[in-house]
C-alpha cells in the first residue's frame, strides 16, 4: 500500500528578521542581561552556556533516523522500539536524557502524525530543536481537528482507508513517527535506509522519502 | 511525603474528561474537555504540572494516562474518516468514569 | 455516568467562551490559516535562551521549571503571545520565573538591560 506523495520540495528559508543577532532588540538585550547576571551571581558559567548550544546542535533527525532505519532491518529491535522508545534510543548509544519517547509507526492501515497544542512539546533531546512550523498557531490549530487537509497543504495523501492518529504531546511524554519503510529498498544498508528517514516524516507530515524521489 | 496516588484506570476503560474550566496552569486542552474516549494505556505517575507551575513539588505524582478519543466525538463537523483518531495525555484527576 | 453533551459554542473558536476561560495557547481546534512551511535557522541568542533553559531546568539546579516557564508564557495575554517571537516568550518567561523565586530582583534585571543597551555591543 503506497500512499501519493505529491512533488513537495518547497521548505522556506524565512527572510532575515529584526530579531536576530546584529540587532540589539530588548529581548536580545534581556537575553544578555540576564545570562550576565546569572554569570556573575555563579548560577551558570560562560561555558556551560557555549557547551549546551553546541550540545543541542549536535542533536539533529539523523539520531531519529537511525532508530527507524534498525527498526526496518531488525523486527526485535523495532519491538523493542516501539515498547520503549528511549531504551532504544540508548540501545544505538543515542543520549536521550530525561526524554519519556513513545515511537508510534505507520502501517498500511494506520498513518500517525505528532503535535503540541498547548506549545511546542517535541522529542528535542533526540531530534534537537522542532522547525517553526511545527510551534505555529495554524499548525497547532489545525492539524488535531481536520489533519488530513493539512497533511495534504504538505503534499501528504492520506488515502481514505487509511486510519489518521493525531497525538497531542499535552503532559510527560515525546512522541516520535516510525515511518514506513519505502518500497524498492530490498537489500539497503542501514545507512543508506536512515538516509531516507526524514524529519518531517518522524512528525508525520510526510511519508519517507522513496528511492527514485532521492535519485531525482 | 504523601503516598503516591493509586491508578483509577487501565487500559481499555472507557473514561470522560471532565468538562471543568478553572483558571491557572492545566494541561488538558479545552477541545477535550467533556468528551468521552478510551484508555490506551497507563504512562506512570508524575507531579502534578498544575501545581510545579507554582514552584510547588506537584507531590504526590498523578497518574498520568493516553486516551484515546475518535474524532467525530471531538469535533461535530468532522470531515475526514470516521474511525480516524486522537490520542491525548490527560492526568487522572480529569479523568472519569464513563 | 456519562458526562452530558454540551452545546459547544466555544468550537468556532471563541475567547470569550461560555465554558470559560481559555488561555491564548490553547490552540487545538481553534480556525486558522494555512500552515507556512517556514523554518529559519536559530540566531545564536535564541540557541542562547535555549542553553539558558536547559541549564536553569536541569535538576541539579532546578532554578526555573518547564511548568513555570509554560505558566509564565500562557500569562502573557493574547496579544503578546501572538505577538512576541518564541524565544522572546521564553526569554521574558525565564525572567519572570527567576523574579518569583526571587533568583534576580526587578531592579537588577532593569540596571543590566540599561547598561548592556548603553554599551550596545554585546558581550561574546
Amino acid at each position: 500500500m503506497s500512499h501519493d506523495h505529491a512533488d513537495h520540495a518547497h521548505v522556506h528559508r524565512s527572510p532575515p528578521r529584526p530579531d536576530q543577532d546584529d540587532t540589539l532588540t530588548y529581548y536580545r538585550a534581556m537575553e544578555i542581561a540576564l545570562r550576565e547576571l546569572l554569570i556573575d551571581k555563579g548560577i551558570v558559567t560562560a561555558e556551560e552556556v557555549r557547551r549546551q548550544v553546541e550540545d543541542m546542535d549536535g542533536r539533529n533527525a539523523g539520531r531519529g533516523a537511525r532508530m527507524v532505519a534498525r527498526g526496518w532491518v531488525d523486527p526485535a529491535y523495532k519491538r523493542r522500539m516501539l515498547e520503549d522508545g528511549s531504551r532504544a534510543a540508548e540501545e544505538l548509544g543515542l543520549d536521550v536524557g530525561p526524554l519519556k519517547l513513545i515511537v508510534v509507526e505507520n502501517t498500511p492501515e494506520v498513518h500517525n502524525v505528532i503535535v503540541c497544542t498547548l506549545c511546542s512539546c517535541y522529542p528535542r533531546m533526540l531530534l534537537g530543536l522542532p522547525p517553526d512550523w511545527y510551534k505555529s498557531r495554524n499548525y497547532r490549530s489545525r492539524v488535531v481537528r481536520e489533519p488530513r487537509s493539512v497533511l495534504a497543504e504538505f503534499g501528504t495523501l492520506i488515502p481514505d482507508d487509511v486510519q489518521i492518529r493525531v497525538h497531542d504531546s499535552t503532559a510527560d511524554m515525546r512522541y516520535m513517527v516510525a515511518p514506513m519503510r519505502p518500497a524498492g529498498t530490498e537489500g539497503w544498508s542501514e545507512q543508506a535506509l536512515a538516509g531516507l528517514v526524514t524529519r518531517d516524516s518522524m512528525i508525520g507530515v510526510a511519508v519517507a522519502t522513496t528511492p527514485e524521489r532521492r535519485r531525482g | 511525603m504523601p503516598e503516591a496516588i493509586a491508578p483509577r484506570f487501565r487500559a481499555g476503560d472507557r473514561v470522560a474528561v471532565r468538562a471543568a474550566y478553572p483558571i491557572g496552569h492545566v494541561r488538558t486542552p479545552f477541545y477535550i474537555r467533556g468528551k468521552q474516549g478510551v484508555v490506551e494505556r497507563l504512562c506512570g505517575a508524575f507531579p502534578n504540572p498544575e501545581e510545579l507551575a507554582y514552584a510547588r513539588s506537584g507531590e504526590p505524582a498523578q497518574p498520568l494516562y493516553r486516551v484515546r478519543f475518535r474524532q467525530p466525538d471531538v469535533w461535530p463537523d468532522y470531515s475526514g474518516q470516521a474511525n480516524d483518531l486522537v490520542e491525548v495525555e490527560i492526568y487522572q484527576h480529569w479523568l472519569e468514569p464513563a | 455516568m456519562a458526562v452530558a453533551a454540551k452545546a459547544r459554542s466555544g468550537d468556532n473558536g471563541s475567547m470569550a467562551d461560555s465554558d470559560g476561560p481559555r488561555g491564548p495557547h490553547d490552540l487545538g481546534g481553534l480556525p486558522a490559516g494555512r500552515v507556512e512551511e517556514v523554518e529559519h535557522d536559530y540566531a545564536l541568542w535564541e540557541k542562547r535562551v535555549d542553553a539558558l533553559m536547559m541549564l536553569l531546568g536541569r535538576k541539579d539546579r532546578r532554578l526555573v521549571s518547564t511548568d513555570e516557564l509554560r505558566r509564565n508564557i500562557e500569562s502573557l495575554g493574547p496579544e503578546a503571545y501572538h505577538g512576541m517571537s518564541y524565544y522572546e516568550r521564553w526569554i521574558h518567561a525565564i525572567a519572570q520565573t527567576l523574579i518569583q523565586r526571587g533568583v534576580i530582583s526587578v531592579d537588577e534585571l532593569g540596571r543590566k538591560i540599561e547598561a548592556v543597551r548603553a554599551k550596545e555591543t554585546p558581550r561574546a
